[in-house]
């Protein structure tokens, strides 16, 4: 209701303007330092980096995002060596976990709120107290029992071991929320489809998937955000795969500790880590609403 | 059509039996298989030596597509059944593989985790209350109990009140919609990333030098000297506690914002005839309105304190008495092979958890969702 707007005044903007600049300044800082050259970053702040007479750069970058050894000159003018941090590479692990982590849940959150919603079979309010209790469940409870059997079963480190266990812990919440969208559609619309003779399965994939898109979608940006920003579970379940199967989170956590004070390229890496989350966020923020909304707000 | 919905009546003995391992058969048919067959494909990617890119490509098309096979191929098979076979064993198609990797994931590993906290180092013998003893006399899980409760307190009132400021100040400017964005953007970005972003405000260089973190570079051009933040003990678990409030407080104002859009203009209209100000509308009128959107969203940040963990790790490791539950958790695993003390620790977040989230479902439950 725009026009009900409580009258704006000079204070109130005064007072948000600086708050977002508060708000945003951290984040533009390594922004910046992400493309200064190596010496200016550790000789002055970033604010002053409009006095570089030098200007900025793309090497943090290809030094981050790359794997194979560079050359530098450092500060007392030496050459000196150091490895890239295939950023790239983790980039792309990153990516190799997150896609299915979201989609392997989604599937089969969706059959299983279809099956409480509209499937008749005994045991079922049982069974969906049961997983909505297991929202309570925190995922720490799981690290070390699932551990012990992945390191038998030899799964520590796999994308297999990864994804199933994104999917456990994601599947309390996803199976709550499509059940609450999927159980709202009118019974009607299925009882035409039965009339025609559709069996349960081909109802579910052609009619309820298709009206469920905005509830998948905005678990699925959940889950996305969740999953590729995770470091736990990343940390404790890759942890057999070595160098190689590092997702971004982890390997920005060993540039942390490897690069303390290598800024140009801690900034770098951090806002690669950012990127994709970033662009996934802005572009469908209205689905992420409101499914922040559905868990949340009293209409 | 009513017996669509209703299964017939059970038959005979024999007939249930062969129901319930049908049932448990169709349960554990999809995550089986996909299992064995998704680990042998990895295995065959991970000799083949392939490129990093073909390898994510294959993965992808391999982890999605196999577990949409799988669901059609069990269709299949349950199609060909007679059908009062297939009415009783269709909905385990449907709800047999969640219930399935939920047992294993979380409701197994509970139980689990709760005899392992029992036992000895590599839950080899019983040795009753001593692990629990142990996190509860131990000086480091005493400052990781402190410290986690100094998290759950100021974290959560604070990305609370930051939240509601935000949504009362845009609500009543020209640039909410960009303010929003603005502030609500931390969200997307990760504990870790967000760990770098804070060390490099924090960053200290000895006096004299020139500062590179800003907020050394604000003492420094006040007059002051520049100050260790990471390290100073106690309050070095504030500066962390300062990054969930940055990531957060959009969430907070996010929801926030949209609850006061829902109190009815009439009542804020009334208000302002009867000459309240906007302070009294606040706090006697808009905060009781919005009571439910505000349990919700603060029991929702406080679980995420209670399983702090990232900001800590990312940012000191627990050194220099930042320690937390999660991260103790994670050292008594990795660094000290002690699972019976981790498992302790697990089962004790999880005790914490369990009324703070029940009060939030009650919350959550008690309304119609999208």
């Amino acid at each position: 209701m725009k026009t009900d707007k409580p009258r704006s005044n000079i204070i109130v903007n005064v007072v948000l303007i600086l708050l977002v600049i508060i708000w945003t300044v951290p984040t533009f800082g390594i922004l910046v330092t992400s493309f200064r050259i190596r010496d200016n970053v550790s000789k002055t702040g970033w604010w002053q980096s409009l006095s570089d007479e030098s200007g900025y750069t793309m090497e943090n970058y290809n030094q981050v995002l790359g794997g194979r050894t560079f050359t530098y000159t450092d500060s007392s003018g030496r050459e000196a060596r150091a490895k890239g941090d295939d950023m790239m590479g983790a980039f792309l692990n990153s990516l190799t976990v997150t896609i299915p982590a979201v989609v392997i849940p989604i599937l089969i959150a969706a059959f299983a709120a279809y099956g409480f919603a509209w499937l008749d079979f005994p045991g079922r309010k049982t069974l969906f107290v049961i997983i909505v209790a297991l929202l309570v469940v925190p995922l720490q409870i799981a690290l070390i029992p699932v551990l012990r059997d992945y390191q038998v079963l030899k799964l520590n480190g796999t994308y297999l071991g990864i994804w199933l266990a994104h999917t456990g812990f994601g599947l309390p919440l996803a199976i709550y929320l499509l059940f609450n969208y999927i159980s709202t559609i009118p019974r009607s619309i299925m009882e035409s489809a039965f009339i025609d003779g559709a069996s349960h399965f081909t109802t579910f994939v052609r009619l309820i998937l298709p009206l469920s898109v905005p509830a998948l979608a905005s678990f699925a940006i959940f889950q996305f955000l969740w999953v590729w920003n995770d470091m736990l579970v990343a940390l404790v379940f890759m942890s057999g795969g070595g160098a190689k199967m590092q997702v971004v989170t982890v390997r920005m956590l060993n540039m942390i500790g490897s690069r303390g004070q290598d800024w140009h390229l801690l900034t770098a890496g951090a806002f690669i880590s950012m990127v994709l989350p970033l662009i996934v966020f802005l572009s469908l923020q209205r689905y992420f609403v409101s499914g922040l909304m559905a868990g949340s707000v009293k209409e | 059509m009513g017996d669509l919905y209703f299964p017939d009546k059970p038959g005979g003995a024999l007939q249930r039996t062969v129901t319930a391992f049908g049932r448990i058969f169709i349960s554990f048919f999809i995550p089986a298989v996909t299992f064995v067959g998704l680990w042998l494909g990895f295995l065959f990617l991970r000799d083949s030596g392939a490129s990093q890119i073909i390898i994510t490509l294959v993965a992808i098309v391999w982890g999605v597509g196999g577990v949409a096979a799988l669901y059609i191929i069990t269709n299949i098979i349950l199609q060909r059944l007679p059908i009062k076979w297939r009415k009783r064993f269709v909905p385990f198609l449907f709800v047999g593989p969640a219930v399935m990797i939920l047992g294993y994931y979380l409701l197994l590993p509970t139980l689990r985790s709760f005899l392992m906290s029992f036992m000895g180092k590599f839950s080899e013998e019983f040795v009753g209350f001593a692990n629990y003893k142990y996190i509860f006399s131990d000086r480091t899980m005493r400052l990781a109990f402190v410290n986690n409760i100094v998290w759950m307190v100021l974290g959560t009132s604070l990305s609370l009140i930051f939240g509601m400021l935000f949504a009362l100040l845009s609500e009543r400017s020209k640039i909410e919609k960009l303010a929003k964005s603005l502030i609500f953007l931390p969200m997307a970005i990760s504990f870790v990333g967000a760990g770098v972003i804070w060390k490099f405000i924090y960053a200290y260089r000895p006096s004299g030098e020139a500062q590179i973190g800003l907020l050394n570079a604000i003492v420094a051009a006040l007059g002051g000297d520049p100050v260790n933040w990471i390290v100073l003990r106690p309050w070095n678990t504030i500066f962390l506690i300062v990054i969930l409030v940055w990531l957060q407080s959009g969430y907070a104002m996010v929801i926030l914002s949209s609850a006061i859009k829902g109190v009815p203009v009439t009542l804020l209209e009334a208000a302002r005839i009867d000459g309240a100000g906007e302070f009294r509308i606040i706090f006697q009128i808009i905060i009781p309105y919005i009571k439910g959107a505000i349990i919700t969203v603060g029991t929702t940040i406080l679980i995420l304190t209670l399983k702090i963990f990232d900001i800590v790790f990312a940012m000191t490791n627990g050194l220099f008495g930042t320690e937390v539950l999660a991260s103790q958790q994670y050292k008594q695993m990795f660094k000290f092979l002690h699972y019976g003390r981790g498992s302790a620790i697990a089962i004790v977040i999880l005790i914490a958890v369990i009324p703070v989230m029940w009060y939030n479902l009650k919350q959550f439950g008690n309304r119609e969702v999208f």
